[in-house]
Formats: C-alpha cells, structure tokens, sequence
C-alpha cells in the first residue's frame, strides 16, 4: 500500500482527452435539412443545405460520418498558418501561442473522419506532424532545467496531450524534489495521519520557474 | 423544452464568472469531473448540479423514447441518443471516480468529519456499509487470531500513539491547475518560514503544475480548475 502512487486515478486516457476536445466547436456544411437540435449540451441548428453552421465536433462527425455535412477545418489547419506556426516554434524556445488546446485531439479526428475536407490533407498532416516533434523536443529540454527548489511549474501554451505526456513525469519528480527536501523527516505518504511539521522549516529556497 | 441545458443559468451560481458567461450544466459537471479526477482527495459532492443533470437526462430519454416510437426522422432520434450518451458517460465517470476515491480512503473519510460532510446521502451509506464490512472481514479473518496487542484494524499495535494503518489521500501531490482569472496572494504552504510571506501569482490560462496542498482552499471556491 505504502509507496503506491495515486497517479492512476488522476490521469486522462488518450480517450478521454479525445472525449473532452469532441466538445469543441467547428463549422460544418449540412447537405440535409433537419430540425433544430435540443441538446442537453445546448441547441444546436437549423441545417439547412449549403448554409454554414456551427456544432460540436463529435456532432460534426457523426453527421459526416452519414454523408450529411462536410466539415469546414478549423482556421489554424491549412498549410500556410501552420508552416507560420512552425517557423515560429523553431525559432523560440516558448511555446506558440497560436495553437488550441486541443490541437492533436482536434486534427487527428479530422484526420480520421473528414480527411476529403481537407485541403492538402498530406502536407496539412505532416506539418502538424513536425510541429508536434518540434513542440516535444522543447518541453524535454525545458525539463532538464528541472531542479530541486522548483515549487511550481509554470507553463504557458502547452497542449492538452502533451501535458498528458509530461504529467506522470513532472507530477512524480516533483513530488521526489519536495519529498527528499523536506530533509527530516519523510512522511510516509499512505500513513501520515500526523499534521507534523508543515514540510521543513529549514527547506532551502525554492524558486518558480520561468 | 425542458430538456435544454440552459437552465444552469436559472440557478442562484455562487461563483460570480459562472454568472457571467451562460454555462451549461454538461459544462459545469465536465468541469467537476475533471476536478474530481485530478485531485487526490474526494470534493464535495455537487448535489444541486447532479439533480439538475439527472433531471435533463431523464427529460431527455423520455423524448428520445417519444420521438423513436412517433417515427421521427432516426437520424435525428441517433443524435438525440448520442448527446444523451455522452452526458451518461460523464455522469457515470464523475460518480465511478468518487466511489474509487470512497473505496481507497474510507476510514479516513469516515473518521474525519470534513470530508465525510462532502458525501451524498448514498455514498454516505455506501462508505458506512463499506467500512462496516471491512472492518468485519478484518477482524474476522486476521485480527481475532492475532495477540491482542495488534487487533486494532487502525493501530500497528497498542503502543502505537496514534491512528497509523488507515491510508489517507496524499495532499501534498503535484496538480496541474489552471485560473480563469488573474489571482494574487496564493500563500504557498512550502519554503522556509520567511519566504511564505512571499506570494505566488497566477495568470489568467496558464498552466501551472503545483502541491495540490497550496491551492486546495481555491479548488473549493472554483477559482481554479484541475486538469
């Protein structure tokens, strides 16, 4: 029991994530027309054929899915917003800003669904591809900067996946850091009914990061 | 229709943002799960949103049941199905993770009156149940045939001072959290004594990843979401 992490608990499958980023809103083109929708996650509609309008995107794809709509993709996913971004994580340690949350969620499923709605869906995917490496490679090397008087980490940009990524991770270091810290004594974390000192009065400075 | 969800805008809302952007309630239960599952110990329990969403999805069945038998264009009938699916799921999850978190924690929770306060009425009785079987089982199958200086299910033995064999969540974990709007004045409960006075600042959606112990008082207030 003692030792056992509580991380299983607190992380988002891959599947889940993709759950979350099903939410997120994009502009479709409905080729039927039906009724507007009463959602319990809000109205949604009229379709109307050739006429623009907005659903969540797991709604998008099942309509897609059936051949009633083409879905337009999102602003940020041609090829020449994307080879912007691109040179601008390339040329910046910080991360773009210019990306959803939800980016990898959001293409992918694009990807999967709607890949004919997609102009220059080969370069639009190998783009985001390299971008995604580019975006990685950056985090890995923001966390060899780790040390122990981090207390808490700020990170600006990051996407919804690639915290997933990172999470077990930096949650676990931390909690090494702030543990073996605590110099003295090492609560042990299942059994540690006693309020005891509140963490090392003679812990070293610690500083936020970045 | 009753069945919208707008009616999350109707209800007195405590947190002042809620009020101003119209949220809905799959929203606010979405924002509770992930809260719930991101933080190591059991929140309390969001009973006027669960009973305003049981409500809908019990709406929202009965018309989908309607609109099936009347003959109502599927399509539509499957859409209505899917959008009630994925509330259930969430629902469903937001009640699973609690029910692990009661499972893990449960003399902890039922011992300390703060957190078993954040119980509903069923996962009270769930946990009261649940401890009085284990403990049970406990002394049932090891305890009884032990000396009698270690039957407690709670002590290592007598001469332990204090309650030492009940596993407790671990608050000190690190979260990832994020504030919708620009915070000041977050006391770090960390370092040493002289720089607690200093003060941690949180800007508006960015990520921070943090001793969940720190920010806890703002997970509760809803000033701050886990993610």
């Amino acid at each position: 029991m003692a030792g056992q992490s509580d991380h299983e608990l607190s992380l988002f499958s891959a599947e889940e994530l993709e759950f979350i980023a099903e939410d997120e809103i994009v502009d479709i083109v409905p080729n039927l027309k039906m009724d507007p929708l009463c959602l319990i996650s809000g109205d949604f509609g009229p379709f109307t054929p050739q006429i623009v309008t907005q659903v969540p995107l797991w709604l998008a794809i099942a309509l897609k899915k059936r051949g009633k709509c083409s879905i337009c993709p999102p602003q940020w996913m041609t090829v020449e917003k994307l080879t912007q971004v691109l040179e601008v994580e390339r040329d910046s340690q910080e991360m773009s800003e210019h990306l959803p949350f939800h980016y990898v969620e959001i293409s992918r499923l694009l990807f999967d669904h709607a890949r004919d709605n997609i102009p220059d869906a080969y370069m639009v995917r190998s783009l985001i591809e390299d971008i995604r490496d580019v975006r990685f490679h950056k985090v890995e090397t923001d966390l060899e900067g780790f040390n122990g008087r981090t207390i808490a980490v700020k990170i600006k940009n990051l996407s919804a996946m690639e915290v997933n990524i990172v999470r077990p991770f930096i949650g676990r270091a931390l909690q090494a850091f702030y543990k073996h810290d605590s110099s003295e004594l090492i609560p042990d974390p299942e059994r540690a009914p006693d309020r005891r000192p509140q963490v090392a009065h003679n812990a070293p400075r610690r500083q936020l990061r970045r | 229709m009753g069945s919208r969800s707008a009616e999350g805008e109707q209800v007195p809302l405590t947190d002042e943002y809620d009020a101003l952007i119209s949220t809905t309630d799959v929203e606010l239960l979405k924002r509770a799960w992930r809260n719930e599952k991101a933080a190591p110990e059991i929140l309390r329990f969001e009973s006027d949103l669960i009973i305003r969403v049981r409500e809908q999805i019990e709406l929202m069945e009965e018309t989908v049941e309607e609109k099936s038998t009347v003959g109502t264009d599927p399509l539509s009938v499957s859409l209505y199905q899917m959008d009630l699916d994925r509330t259930l799921f969430l629902l469903r999850s937001y009640l699973r993770i609690r029910i692990q978190k009661i499972e893990k924690y449960m003399f902890h929770i039922r011992k300390t009156e703060e957190l078993w306060n954040r119980l509903s009425k069923d996962e009270k009785f769930f946990t009261e149940r649940c401890t009085d079987d284990l403990k049970k089982h406990l002394e049932e199958s090891v305890l009884s045939t032990l000396p009698e200086n270690y039957q407690s299910y709670e002590r290592q033995s007598v001469i332990s001072e204090e309650v030492d064999m009940v596993p407790e969540p671990r608050l000190d974990t690190f979260v990832l959290c994020r504030s919708k709007e620009y915070l000041t004045g977050i006391q770090l409960e960390d370092g040493p004594v002289d720089d607690r006075s200093k003060l941690f600042e949180m800007e508006p959606d960015v990520l921070y990843f943090i001793c969940y112990k720190s920010i806890k008082p703002l997970v509760e207030s809803g000033k701050i979401d886990l993610l």
